[in-house]
């Protein structure tokens, strides 16, 4: 099998881990792992644009010039975005921490609800609901009909 | 119903990107701006790793905002997060497995760093990568011994120093008329430790500046407030 594919097949592979997880997870820290998984994906696909068959790392060795080097402009691209991505993975743990020190979850279901209810507070009026929601079950009128 | 949505949602994006993977030509290279810098920054620059020429002399401008990126992130987390009273609870103690290996590592963790950062102009490696073991020397320890602390005002001054070095190369530059951070010092020959101007200078600057920063940032972290 063609060993460009496989990358590519990787690449793609990550970056849809990456939008699944964000998409279906609810729990913030994998949340943002999803996001590092993005990210890697996006990088490698960054990465193998510069490689062609056959080319060698764009490093001038002491022996001798390689035939054909790969472009360099992508690797230093993907070296930028790498260290902006740690920056970005330090900067969403740190968030995630003082979420879970405000409100107690890191569930991102949870962390809504108990945000709607402090604005609801302090605002002073009711939780706002869906019209559709079911009408909470009072004891009086819960099995008569 | 939610799950069928979202894997729906995926198995379309997938589609997708394969479709655009069929129609994009990624080996017909339109651009040949790669070639052009391999074949003319061995003569312009001097430095053995191109990427290198690319990421200091060619893109100089985009490392300093780079590295102006990661200044935000790791000042903005160090703002988040609070310092830990000293009262607390800690992490447990590592043990001696742990307290011998970090005391045997971190030398060799120190020279391994430097060597990246000073070898960035000849082979695959350079200041970022040196930088995040430099700060990994120093971490290391803080994980076998959770009391401790490193000292962020040193570190905050090494990181400002190095920062500031970055910029006055980049501005020495500019006093014989030539564009900011153009490689200053001649180029020497090529794949020599002194050669490539003034790159191994500015990497040096970025190692220090990175491995602070990361080494800041993670003391940071491990100081907060052990979780149950």
């Amino acid at each position: 099998m063609d060993m460009t594919l496989v990358l590519y097949v990787g690449a793609a592979g990550l970056i849809l881990i990456g939008i699944g997880g964000i998409v279906l997870s609810r729990h913030l820290v994998r949340i943002i792992f999803s996001i590092a998984l993005l990210e890697s994906g996006a990088n490698l696909l960054l990465l193998i644009s510069s490689y062609r068959d056959g080319t060698a790392a764009p490093i001038m060795l002491a022996q001798g010039f390689p035939a054909s080097m790969a472009d360099p402009v992508p690797q230093a691209l993907v070296l930028t975005a790498i260290v902006i991505g740690v920056g970005i993975l330090a900067l969403a743990l740190v968030l995630a921490l003082r979420v879970q020190a405000a409100y107690g979850t890191l569930d991102i279901r949870q962390m809504r609800e108990r945000m709607e209810q402090d604005i609801a507070e302090e605002a002073g009026i009711p939780m706002l609901t869906s019209s559709q929601a079911p009408l909470p079950v009072s004891p009086d009128n819960g099995d008569k009909s | 119903m939610r799950r069928f949505t979202a894997a729906l949602f995926l198995i379309g994006l997938a589609v997708l990107i394969a479709g655009i993977y069929q129609q994009m030509s990624f080996y017909g290279a339109s651009v040949n701006l790669g070639q052009a810098i391999n074949s003319m920054a061995p003569n312009q620059v001097g430095s053995a790793n191109l990427v290198t020429s690319v990421v200091l002399a060619y893109r100089g401008l985009d490392t300093l905002v780079e590295l102006s990126i990661l200044f935000t992130a790791a000042t903005a987390a160090g703002m988040l997060l609070h310092r830990r009273k000293p009262a607390t609870k800690t992490d447990p103690d590592g043990g001696f497995v742990l307290r011998a290996g970090s005391d045997l590592f971190f030398p060799l963790l120190v020279v391994v760093g430097i060597y990246i950062i000073l070898h960035g102009h000849l082979t695959p490696g350079g200041g970022f990568q040196g930088g995040v073991i430099l700060a990994c020397a120093f971490f290391v320890p803080l994980l076998a011994r959770p009391g401790q602390q490193l000292d962020q005002r040193w570190i905050s001054l090494l990181e400002g120093l190095a920062g500031a070095a970055f910029i006055l190369i980049g501005l020495l530059a500019m006093i014989d008329g030539a564009a900011f951070l153009t490689p200053l010092l001649g180029k020497g020959e090529l794949g020599s430790l002194f050669s490539a101007g003034s790159l191994p200078v500015l990497y040096t600057a970025v190692g220090l500046k990175v491995g602070a920063e990361l080494a800041g940032l993670l003391a940071h972290l491990s100081a907060q407030d052990a979780l149950d």
